[in-house]
């Protein structure tokens, strides 16, 4: 393609937005109310996902160790435990250390003055990678020779799977039926713009334009408007997310729960908008003017 | 060139044939009238010329195009060669006059600077010198067909239709229109033109050649320059 040529539907296609400002306007505002309903949506999936991730990082296992066993057997087990395929860490705690950490719980410290150490076993305490597979890995901490008997919330960690499950779940359904309806949205948004050009495009097959020249400059115009929509969505997701996480975090909620900071996720916020705004003004103007290509 | 040979078209759909084996050709450099009724079958065969339908059966020869026969990305350069004039214009609304006729140029390849020296000629041409950055909406509807005869003729095209031109302008304006199409078909490397009308006083105002059709089959086919046929 000459240059010159180039250069002349590039301009058209910019001119067009300035030309046709109302319709560009629609579907600026449409691909931008969409993006931030659905990263609203996948935000609070997010956070909720890390508020379940910090929870269940804190369930603790308690693997107690055979008493016959020395101090040196005992701290023998360390390798075989974090051998296993679940286990993220694992600390010994020996006898003595666990009387002290238990005593400092109780203010009055002359009470375990006459009391032996012996009377508690040496122990690991063990944190999992997937509380949903506590079972089996409290299973294979059972089978680990040394290893006398173990604690864990059992329940717990089931309550807190059920609740991932269920929040992932409804995250999903959400998202997906956001998007179906977005998609809905923005072609028809695309396909009223270009059907206000209709005869614009058949005055154009007529006097010999290919369908190339014709579909050049709606294609320009949609990938300028798409990044551009996508652009105002993660500036207003951006802005919303740091009020909204500001009140949490200076509430009462705040104290219970952290909120992810938007920057630890703006760089893929940003590319997932953009590339959407990208996607939907090439593809959608392309699609949406191919049934007035064939006059 | 245009050579009609045994062509039957029928819409999808319909039940009768819009064009039934007809036949006639025009030579290049020539003038002719395509006068009929309505629903004789006139737009069609500007449909048909222009690609926009295809001939169901018969040869179709366009400027050295075969029609019937040819590749579908191969219709735009086949539509170069023809500049069509619509009784209802079809300006770009949102496109000033000389981009209205730069347009065309551009659709063709043409650079800026043949494009900065051909419009201003055409338009002055037509008689529109000074109308360059006026809208259509800001000109009266005679200035308004000259736009849309400008924009038919700046890429000198071998043959020009014209469909109903006068069909929204006065008498004066419509001789006018008509005298300047002769001068193109005078002029302009001797560009066939083809005007269909059904304004019988106009056509009878010129010698020129007048065929004549009715149910999509041609009645007449006179040199004499009169319209002889009767509109049913």
């Amino acid at each position: 393609m000459r240059s010159s040529k180039l250069g002349y539907l590039i301009k058209e296609g910019f001119k067009s937005i300035g030309t046709h400002g109302f319709m560009s306007f629609a579907s600026v505002t449409i691909v931008v109310a969409c993006l931030v309903i659905m990263g609203s949506f996948t935000l609070i999936g997010v956070n909720i996902g890390g508020i379940l991730d910090e929870v269940e990082s804190q369930i603790e296992v308690v693997a107690y160790v055979e008493e016959t066993f020395t101090d040196e057997e005992a701290r023998g087990l360390q390798t075989e435990i974090e051998y296993l395929d679940n286990v993220k860490s694992c600390q010994f705690v020996p006898r003595q250390q666990a009387m002290e950490s238990y005593a400092s719980q109780f203010q009055d410290q002359t009470l375990f003055q006459d009391v032996d150490a012996s009377i508690l076993r040496d122990r690991y305490i063990i944190y999992f990678d997937d509380i949903s597979l506590m079972d089996e890995t409290l299973d294979q901490l059972s089978q680990i020779i040394g290893v006398a008997d173990i604690s864990a919330h059992v329940e717990v960690a089931d309550a807190l799977v059920n609740v991932r499950n269920v929040v992932s779940a409804v995250s999903v359904i959400l998202i997906v039926v956001l998007v179906l309806v977005c998609v809905f949205i923005m072609s028809n948004t695309v396909k009223l713009a270009t059907l206000s050009r209709r005869d614009e495009i058949a005055i154009m097959k007529m006097v010999g334009a290919s369908n190339g020249f014709i579909r050049f400059p709606f294609v320009v115009e949609g990938l300028v408007l798409g990044l551009l929509g996508g652009f105002l969505a993660f500036v207003i997701q951006w802005g919303i997310y740091d009020v909204v996480a500001n009140k949490i975090m200076s509430g009462m909620l705040g104290r219970l729960i952290t909120v992810i900071p938007f920057n630890t996720v703006s760089g893929s916020v940003m590319a997932i908008f953009m590339a959407v705004g990208l996607v939907v003004g090439v593809f959608g103007s392309s699609i949406a003017i191919r049934n007035y290509l064939e006059v | 060139m245009v050579l009609f040979e045994n062509v039957s078209m029928t819409y999808p759909g319909g039940d009768f044939p819009a064009i039934d084996d007809m036949t006639f050709s025009i030579d290049d450099g020539e003038f002719v009238f395509l006068v009929g009724p309505s629903g004789s079958g006139k737009t069609s065969i500007i449909k048909l010329i222009t690609g926009e339908v295809m001939a169901d059966a018969g040869v179709l020869n366009v400027n050295g195009y075969d029609l019937r026969h040819m590749r579908r990305r191969k219709l735009p350069m086949m539509r170069r060669t023809v500049g069509v004039i619509f009784q209802d214009f079809r300006l770009i609304e949102d496109k000033t006059i000389y981009e209205n006729v730069a347009f065309a140029m551009h659709v063709v390849g043409a650079s800026n600077r043949d494009i900065r020296q051909r419009v201003p000629y055409v338009l002055e041409l037509v008689g529109l010198q000074g109308c360059e950055r006026r809208y259509p909406r800001e000109v009266s509807g005679g200035e308004q067909q000259r736009v849309a005869v400008a924009r038919a003729i700046v890429n000198s095209p071998q043959l020009l239709i014209a469909d109903e031109p006068t069909g929204n302008l006065d008498p004066a304006r419509s001789l006018e229109l008509m005298l300047l199409m002769e001068r193109i078909n005078d002029n302009e490397s001797g560009t066939t033109v083809l005007v269909v009308t059904h304004e019988k006083e106009l056509v009878n105002s010129f010698s020129k050649r007048v065929i004549a059709i009715d149910e999509g089959q041609v009645v007449s086919d006179g040199m004499d320059g009169y319209y002889s046929y009767e509109i049913q």
